[in-house]
């Protein structure tokens, strides 16, 4: 379970999350929705400790993110992150992009985290390029080894930060498809997007940010078709046009 | 068609001689680009260290190393520092004096190449739960190393080039230094110092080549 | 407070010595760089294989130590040619090849950074070959030749030190003599050294402020 209490945060003077409080169950798929600038992505990179907060509490699975004792690496390994801009480690192959972080950080010998990162890649659509190096990979396909990638170090919890904003409309489908995927086998997901029918699709909750407000969350029906905010109806409406 | 005649035979009578020479030459390029790389890694850190001190000690490295002559900066490593009671030999004021340089160009490199790596990619591998160290180890290191490379490439060839340079402060048994002991014998000055030329060519193509090989096997992406 | 015996007189030895190195400097760079755009067009426009034999040899003068360029040069002009050039000539003339061997590099590379839809565009607005380097060549690819011509050029000045051996009594040589005499290795070594840096840095520095200018747009 992540349970957010009273999160706050700057950048300087600007305060880009003030004050948010939200629990995602085990199980759960939330997606977050809102204009650019409304603080989604950060709450993200807050929730894995990459940014610190100002005040509020963040706890994943009973651990403090932020406490002073907390090993943020070990938290980590719980916490999958798949960001806007998919990060392919272009020295390695698309196998070991995979294979290294269940190597070096959780210690698992060779033969075994190939094994793990074959069946991740072909999980994704990718077990025939295996021995690729990224750069002969399109964007999606990028992304894809991107989400294999942060699933090899089986983590409790995805948190995907639009990952289909710098890609092409033509790829856009094969990683949302992807996510669909891993939606309907039970992970548990924080997906930051911009893809509305996506959202209706696959959440069990949606929340609407604004100006580092959550303005509203619920059902799917609900935030789309009968929202009780009216920066919600406006943001709806203006996205589904 | 020239009157002078040419001696080739007793030049290459001196080839075993100036062969030892070569190896001394290339020991002095290979230990000062070894201690230079390290020196280079620890410029580098200082640097970005933010520690005013520090950055001033690299910027004066660095700056003196890249805008005064190489000859220049292995005098200072021979009489320079003699004149403060420290008498080294030949072979070590080379050494420094080459090594000063060579530290002084790569951390340059090494801070450019360091600038063009992306800070997601050590992002992407902290959010695997990597450590800091390890995200530096496996994924910026390898990266970085692959643009420094062809500069480091570069500077070895300099570092051969500068050991040269060692005569004028005594230094009389690297390549350089033993064909002018075998031109004071001979008075064969071309015909040695053209020998000497086919040899340094040599190992500068042995090097060049040699890092091509490297650099195919090391980057394949 | 500081005790010296370097008097006005060494001052102006060491004055004279840096005229002779800024002036084989500048000689070696002029004549050089225009040799270098010779050398560097031909090696673009007849392509690497006809241009192979002029590309070893300048890759000759960049893989050999200067010291020895300049020992041969002498001995084979003298003692071969029995030719009689003052060491001021033959200093000259060797590190105007060495400045050529090295510049012929940059202007290929910055002629062949040029786009060649760029120049096709030019060909296509039914300009000459001439007029296409005239205007977009030579503008484009001298912004990104300037920078490493200016790191050359000083590289130039700093590997002058090296014609002492043909008896060319440049800054270092000047200051070497001046430390056999007066035995304060420190102190003149300083002037040295703070003479090449003051010229070398401010200029280093512009041709790192053009690079990053330029490669900005």
């Amino acid at each position: 379970m992540i349970e957010i209490e009273n999160v706050r945060k700057s950048f300087g003077p600007l305060e880009v999350l003030k004050g948010i409080d939200l629990t995602v169950k085990k199980g759960e798929v939330l997606t977050i929705i809102g204009g650019s600038g409304s603080g989604k992505s950060t709450l993200l990179t807050c929730i894995n400790g990459l940014e610190p907060i100002d005040s509020g509490r963040i706890r994943v699975d009973g651990t403090e993110v932020h406490a002073r004792g907390t090993d943020l690496n070990k938290l980590r390994r719980k916490l999958g992150i798949v960001f806007q801009q998919w990060n392919a480690f272009p020295h390695l192959t698309v196998i070991e992009n995979v294979m290294l972080a269940p190597r070096k950080v959780l210690g698992i010998g060779k033969a075994e985290a190939a094994a793990i990162a074959e069946k991740q890649l072909s999980h994704v659509g990718l077990g025939d390029k295996l021995d690729v190096y990224p750069s002969r990979l399109s964007g999606g396909q990028q992304q894809r080894m991107a989400i294999a990638r942060a699933l090899a170090m089986s983590p409790g919890y995805m948190l995907f930060d639009e990952v289909t904003s710098a890609l092409d409309p033509q790829l856009v489908g094969e990683v949302l498809d992807t996510l669909r995927m891993l939606a309907s086998e039970g992970m548990t997901m924080i997906c930051v997007t911009h893809e509305m029918k996506f959202a209706r699709e696959v959440s069990d909750r949606v929340a609407f940010f604004s100006k580092g407000v959550m303005a509203e969350i619920g059902t799917p029906q609900q935030i789309f078709d009968a929202p009780l905010n009216a920066e919600t109806a406006a943001f709806v409406k203006l996205t589904q046009d | 068609m020239f009157s002078y005649t040419f001696q080739w035979k007793q030049a290459f009578a001196k080839l075993p001689l100036m062969l030892d020479g070569a190896l001394v030459t290339v020991e002095i390029a290979l230990l000062s680009m070894a201690l230079g790389i390290v020196l280079a890694v620890a410029l580098t850190g200082f640097r970005l260290s933010g520690n005013r001190f520090l950055v001033a000690v690299t910027a004066a490295w660095v700056e003196v190393a890249r805008n005064t002559p190489a000859l220049f900066q292995i005098y200072m490593a021979h009489f320079g520092i003699a004149s403060f009671g420290v008498h080294l030999s030949p072979y070590v004021s080379l050494l420094i004096g080459i090594t000063f340089n060579n530290a002084g160009y790569l951390s340059e490199n090494f801070r450019g190449a360091l600038k063009a790596i992306p800070d997601t990619q050590a992002r992407a591998a902290r959010s695997l739960g990597m450590s800091a160290v390890q995200a530096f180890g496996y994924v910026v290191l390898p990266q970085m190393l692959r643009i420094a490379f062809l500069p480091i490439t570069n500077q070895m060839v300099w570092a051969i080039l500068m050991t040269s340079l060692g005569v004028t402060v005594g230094m009389n048994f690297d390549l350089y230094g033993v064909t002018q002991d075998l031109n004071a014998l001979t008075f064969r000055t071309f015909e040695l110092f053209a020998l000497a030329a086919v040899i340094f060519y040599v190992i500068t193509k042995i090097i060049q080549i040699g890092a091509r090989l490297i650099a195919n096997r090391l980057f394949r992406y | 407070m500081f005790e010296t015996a370097l008097t006005f007189q060494d001052m102006m030895f060491l004055a004279q010595g840096a005229v002779q190195t800024l002036l084989v400097t500048a000689i070696a760079v002029v004549l050089g760089t225009a040799l270098g755009i010779i050398f560097g067009v031909f090696r673009f426009q007849v392509g690497p294989w006809w241009a192979a034999p002029l590309t070893f040899v300048l890759d000759v003068f960049r893989s050999i130590p200067l010291l020895i360029q300049l020992v041969l040069a002498n001995a084979f002009l003298g003692m071969v040619l029995k030719l009689k050039l003052s060491g001021f000539t033959v200093a000259c003339g060797v590190l105007t090849l060495y400045t050529a061997a090295y510049c012929a590099e940059i202007v290929r590379g910055a002629i062949g950074a040029v786009p060649s839809t760029t120049r096709r565009a030019a060909r296509s607005l039914g300009m000459s070959w001439r007029q296409d380097m005239a205007y977009i060549v030579l503008p484009l690819a001298t912004r990104v030749a300037l920078p490493s011509w200016i790191g050359l050029a000083l590289g130039v000045m700093k590997d002058s030190a090296l014609v002492y051996i043909v008896q060319v009594t440049e800054l270092l040589k000047s200051t070497q003599i001046l430390i056999t005499r007066l035995q304060e290795p420190l102190l003149l070594l300083i002037i040295c050294g703070a003479f090449y840096f003051v010229i070398s840095f401010p200029i280093a520095r512009f041709g790192g402020y053009l690079e990053k200018r330029w490669s900005n747009d």
